[in-house]
């Protein structure tokens, strides 16, 4: 690891100056990718914003349908609230599925779509549940939020806050994890919202990242069911080839995956 | 046996150390004035190097030294040494090319030393590293040895044209031909023997350090076996006099095979510690662990098993393709040769074998022994192939393999092994039983009911350990003899400490070897020390590998306890006034059998130190040593068997159940030895179902240099194990022991190869089978 200089920030106010203070901060929540990446001298930030100790990215409240997970969040109070699960269980089960529980008591749902990793399995909880990303500058739609590989419309310095969404009717969460890494090969999140429309993102197996297959939302909003997302193609082209795995066969797994999270929903 | 003795369940005396983190490893070792190493490693996987500039480097903070392998050229350090001599068929002698510990005209592999920097601390060591440029002429690589045979291709070594290292052969290439052309039957196989990365949980580390004072060299160092190490760095590499010279294996966390050999790092801690004038301490970081230690297995073969109409086997005929990697490394001419063709027999009786072998430079880090060594890989073809013959003969495979049994013993092979027992039946009968092979077909039909594809798969080995009589290796070319030493000294109030040269890194030595004391002395467990790992401390040993410990380091702390107890019954004897005969040891105590008279073992050791009353010309004190050396290989066999469910829809294999039925001969502790078992199997899973290194073919980049894409076995990978033992006791040695430290990672990848192509009705298939492999077989087979 290079030489780094650490700050912890107070407040989200103050996290915004001490990163304005230096021409290359970054800020760290859970720090699982952006630690590890350190090691690897692979960044070099030199200046690390700890956004851990900031009271109000914290917590879990839903009113209703309506649900506002803190940006910072770890993955374990996601998988263990019991008030999310009595509304939308799928993200709990996503949430008890990521990394390690190592992982999972020091990973946040902020960091985890700041970094956008495409293999990471929130990113397509956000875009199936039509999720809005709240920075301190602003509200963004899932949609527009993730815009490709480790990329976001975060501009420098903006800070995402919480995410919110309307708790779905039915939502289904099902990976194939990477042999090695475990990180998703093909992770497919199925959502049908209160008012009947279906969306379905699949993260792993995108060559520009998370994506949402309009095929399977087609046939899915005709008839919710496994075998609907049977009869669906789902093209090789543009998603992953590597030693893991090449682009038919995460074809194959994007199919399965999402058949299996339309049973588990 | 007693509670404390041979055969007992003693938990292991070393873990509480280990499992409380108090262990002491070569990185916890820090002495005054110490700095830290880094290494500039080359990132090609070839080039020529056209110069180095170290002086931005030199100029940054903390730096000490930045030294280039010119300076150790210079200062007279050699090259790198593969010590066993192989001689291609024509006569021709094994085409070594030089390798320098630092690299200073080509890099031959990513991850090639070039300079190293020594520093105040890590950071700014590694800082400096990467401010040294290297101007590169990058050249073509190849990585695949299949290829790098090829006319055309990159050469590596001016020494070995075509990247030809031998063409060696073994057994009768006439008759096995003449066999498989009138035979009834002949299967025919490719057999790829996937490469590994060994992945001990410790990485290598060292620390040289330089008395000027005294002129004298200690390295501490994650070896198997540190006189050897002191051996080679003295006698080859020039670094100082074995005098001069102390290594230090403290403890030392895994080794598989991969700490056997001597790096090029502790060469140039040793070395750089002298030129800069300070203690040099390097640790590997894990991917300079992927990047440079010693790879495994990385075979590529055909084989033709030809049978007669009765289905036994008249003749086995092999071609193998070794890639070597871009160096030899200690004992890497060996591993294809003398540990794997030898094994070709398996447990069958074949008239007729003929191997062929050829070892081949490619632009890789080099491939030397990793658990097992030569035989899995020859279990591995053979135990496919033999499923695959059962397949096409229509003949169950427990059949197939008890009609070729070897049933009498002594048994001669074809190639150089005398077995001198086994039961391969019993192993056989205990296997299918625990596994209850017999109830396959319904359970196949239950899971066929859950839409999953139920498979079964066998694979019975042997393997060759306890390495070996010195003058047999030694006329097979061999630079070493591998007997071992033991000295087992009793201090005056009777405690003992005994001191191997051979080495734990796991083993679980210091429990073990205690018991064995324990057992003939009948003294407590903890009276019992066990010293080693310091070339300081015991004056000469071979180390542990191969499975050698029990049987060839135990055999001489036999060796020199029968010298203890003879000279404490002439102790005692005369103590008592009794006959030297008529005394008996047990339970601590020195007795004359038939009488009620004896003298407890710590005043007899107390009267060997007094001196103040022994026989007539005994020279005072109790301190013996012996060397054991072999008079054979031992023979451990066994018979595993491994039963899987596929997940058609994505190709995952979970393994829903692993037996394993071994013949060890007599065992010292059955704990250890299911550890071993289960560690063993788990590698062998490893191999079978996750592992694999792969290079990038065009740039020679290692594309699995972390455990991102590297896949170790996790515990969620593995089911529970359910293993026994059979016992032959090994006619060789004073315990019956064979050993047991690789028959697990020998005997399963083809159990479970034969279980994953069972179930999915497609034999081609290759290691890891991996889901997408397995995916694409099904698809492939539909």
């Amino acid at each position: 690891m290079y030489a780094t200089n650490y700050h912890r920030a107070s407040s989200v106010a103050d996290a915004v100056k001490l990163q304005s203070s230096s021409d290359e901060a970054k800020y760290v929540s859970g720090g699982m990718t952006l630690i590890p990446t350190m090691k690897q001298r692979l960044a070099a930030p030199s200046d690390l914003v700890d956004l851990r100790h900031v009271a109000e990215l914290k917590g879990i409240s839903v009113d209703g349908n309506r649900v506002r997970i803190g940006a910072g969040t770890t993955h374990y109070e996601v998988s263990t609230s019991a008030e999310l699960k009595a509304v939308c269980p799928a993200i709990c089960h996503l949430a008890s599925h990521i990394g390690d529980p190592h992982v999972r008591h020091m990973g946040t749902i902020g960091g985890s779509i700041a970094n956008n990793d495409p293999a990471a399995d929130y990113p397509s909880a956000m875009l199936a549940l039509g999720a809005t990303i709240v920075t301190d500058r602003r509200e963004i739609s899932a949609g527009d939020f993730f815009t490709g590989l480790f990329e976001t419309a975060l501009e420098d310095g903006e800070i995402v806050t919480a995410v919110t969404f309307e708790a779905p009717a039915k939502a289904g969460y099902s990976k194939f994890p990477n042999p090695a890494s475990r990180y998703a090969m093909a992770g497919v999140f199925v959502a049908k919202g209160a008012d009947g429309s279906v969306r379905v993102a699949v993260t792993g197996a995108g060559s520009d990242g998370v994506f949402r297959h309009e095929g399977m939302e087609r046939a899915l909003a005709a008839n919710w069911s496994p075998e609907a997302v049977a009869g669906v193609s789902v093209d090789a082209g543009g998603l992953l080839s590597d030693i893991h795995g090449s682009a038919e066969y995460r074809a194959n797994l994007v199919k399965v995956m999402a058949k299996r999270a339309v049973a588990a929903a | 046996m007693g509670v404390e003795g041979i055969g007992a369940r003693v938990a292991r005396k070393e873990d509480k150390r280990f499992l409380t983190g108090k262990g002491r490893y070569t990185d916890d070792m820090s002495v005054p004035g110490m700095r830290y190493a880094a290494f500039v490693r080359s990132p090609h996987a070839h080039a020529r190097i056209r110069s180095i500039d170290t002086s931005a480097a030199e100029d940054m903070p903390g730096v000490i030294a930045v030294l280039n392998g010119k300076q150790m050229l210079d200062d007279g350090i050699g090259n790198l040494i593969c010590g066993w001599m192989i001689h291609s068929k024509d006569g021709s002698p094994m085409k070594m090319g030089a390798w320098r510990p630092i690299a200073h005209e080509t890099v031959r592999y990513v991850g090639d030393a070039v300079a190293v920097v020594v520093a105040d601390s890590v950071g700014e060591a590694r800082d400096a590293a990467e401010a040294v440029v290297v101007d590169y002429e990058v050249l073509p690589a190849v990585t695949d040895a299949v290829k790098a045979l090829e006319a055309g291709q990159p050469q590596l070594h001016p020494e070995a044209p075509g990247n030809l290292i031998y063409d060696w052969e073994i057994g009768d290439s006439a008759a096995t031909d003449a066999a498989i052309a009138s035979a009834a039957h002949v299967t025919e196989m490719k057999i790829v023997n996937n490469r590994l990365a060994p992945n001990p949980m410790e990485p290598r580390a060292a620390l040289g350090i330089y008395d000027a004072a005294e002129d004298h060299y200690t390295c501490y160092t994650t070896s198997q076996n540190p006189h050897v190490a002191r051996l080679v760095m003295s006698a080859f590499y020039n670094v100082a006099p074995e005098n001069k010279l102390r290594v230090i294996a403290p403890d030392v966390g895994g080794g598989f095979g991969s700490k056997i050999y001597i790096y090029p790092e502790e060469i140039v801690c040793l070395w750089a510690s002298k030129r800069a004038g300070v203690p040099v301490k390097w640790t590997s970081d894990r991917t300079e662990a992927f990047l440079t230690d010693a790879h495994g297995r990385d075979h590529v073969s055909t084989v033709k098993m030809a049978f007669d109409a009765e289905n036994r086997v008249t003749a086995l005929k092999v071609d193998t393709i070794a890639n070597f990697g871009a160096y030899m490394s200690l004992f890497s001419s060996a591993v294809p040769t003398y540990l794997y063709a030898t094994l070709l027999s398996g447990q069958y009786n074949f008239p007729a074998i003929h191997a062929n072998v050829r070892a081949v430079y490619t632009n890789t880090v080099a491939v030397d022994a990793y658990r097992g060594a030569g035989r899995p890989e020859a279990t591995y073809l053979l135990e496919r192939t033999m499923e695959t013959a059962a397949r096409e003969l229509g003949v169950s495979p427990a059949e197939l393999r008890r009609i070729n049994f070897i049933r009498s013993f002594p048994h001669q092979t074809p190639v150089i092994m005398n077995y001198d027992a086994g039961d391969y039946e019993a192993s056989l009968e205990a296997a299918m039983k625990a596994a209850d092979w017999a109830g396959f077909a319904a359970r196949k039909a239950e899971a066929a009911g859950r839409g999953m594809k139920r498979g079964i798969g066998m694979s019975c080995y042997i393997e060759a350990c306890g390495i070996a009589p010195s003058a047999a290796v030694g006329s097979l070319g061999a630079g070493v003899g591998l007997w071992e030493s033991a000295e087992v000294r009793v201090n005056a109030v009777g405690t003992i400490e005994v001191l191997t040269g051979s080495h734990s890194h796991g083993q679980g030595h210091e429990t073990t070897f205690a018991q064995l004391v324990a057992d003939r002395f009948g003294v407590p467990l903890d009276s019992v020390s066990i010293v080693h790992g310091d070339t300081d401390k015991v004056q000469m040993g071979m180390g542990t590998y191969g499975s050698r410990s029990g049987a060839v380091g135990m055999s001489a702390v036999v060796k020199a306890l029968d010298k203890v107890e003879a000279k404490a019954k002439k102790i005692a004897a005369h103590l008592m006034e009794a006959d030297e005969s008529d005394i008996v040891v047990e339970n601590g105590a020195l007795k004359v059998a038939g009488t009620d008279k004896s003298v407890p073992w710590f005043q007899m050791a107390l009267a060997a130190y007094t001196a103040h009353n022994l026989p007539a010309g005994m020279e005072p004190g109790l301190k013996e040593g012996a060397f054991y050396d072999p008079a054979n290989f031992t023979f451990p066999a066994g018979c595993y068997i491994c039963e899987v469910e596929v997940d058609p829809e994505t190709g995952k294999t979970k393994i829903v159940q692993f037996v394993a039925a071994d013949d060890f001969g007599n065992i010292i502790n059955p704990m250890i030895v299911e550890g071993q078992v289960h560690g063993g199997i788990a590698q062998g899973i490893g191999q079978a179902l996750l592992e694999g290194v792969h290079y990038d073919p065009e740039t020679g980049q290692l594309l699995t240099a972390s455990y991102m894409d590297y896949t170790m076995p996790r515990a969620d990978d593995l089911p529970s194990f359910q293993v026994s033992h059979q016992v032959t006791p090994c006619p060789n040695n004073p315990l019956g022991i064979k050993g047991c430290g690789e028959a697990g990672a020998i005997g399963s990848p083809p159990a479970l190869m034969n279980a994953i192509t069972d179930a999915i009705g497609n034999n081609d298939l290759t290691m890891p089978a991996t889901p997408q492999k397995v995916w694409a077989a099904l698809a492939a087979s539909n």
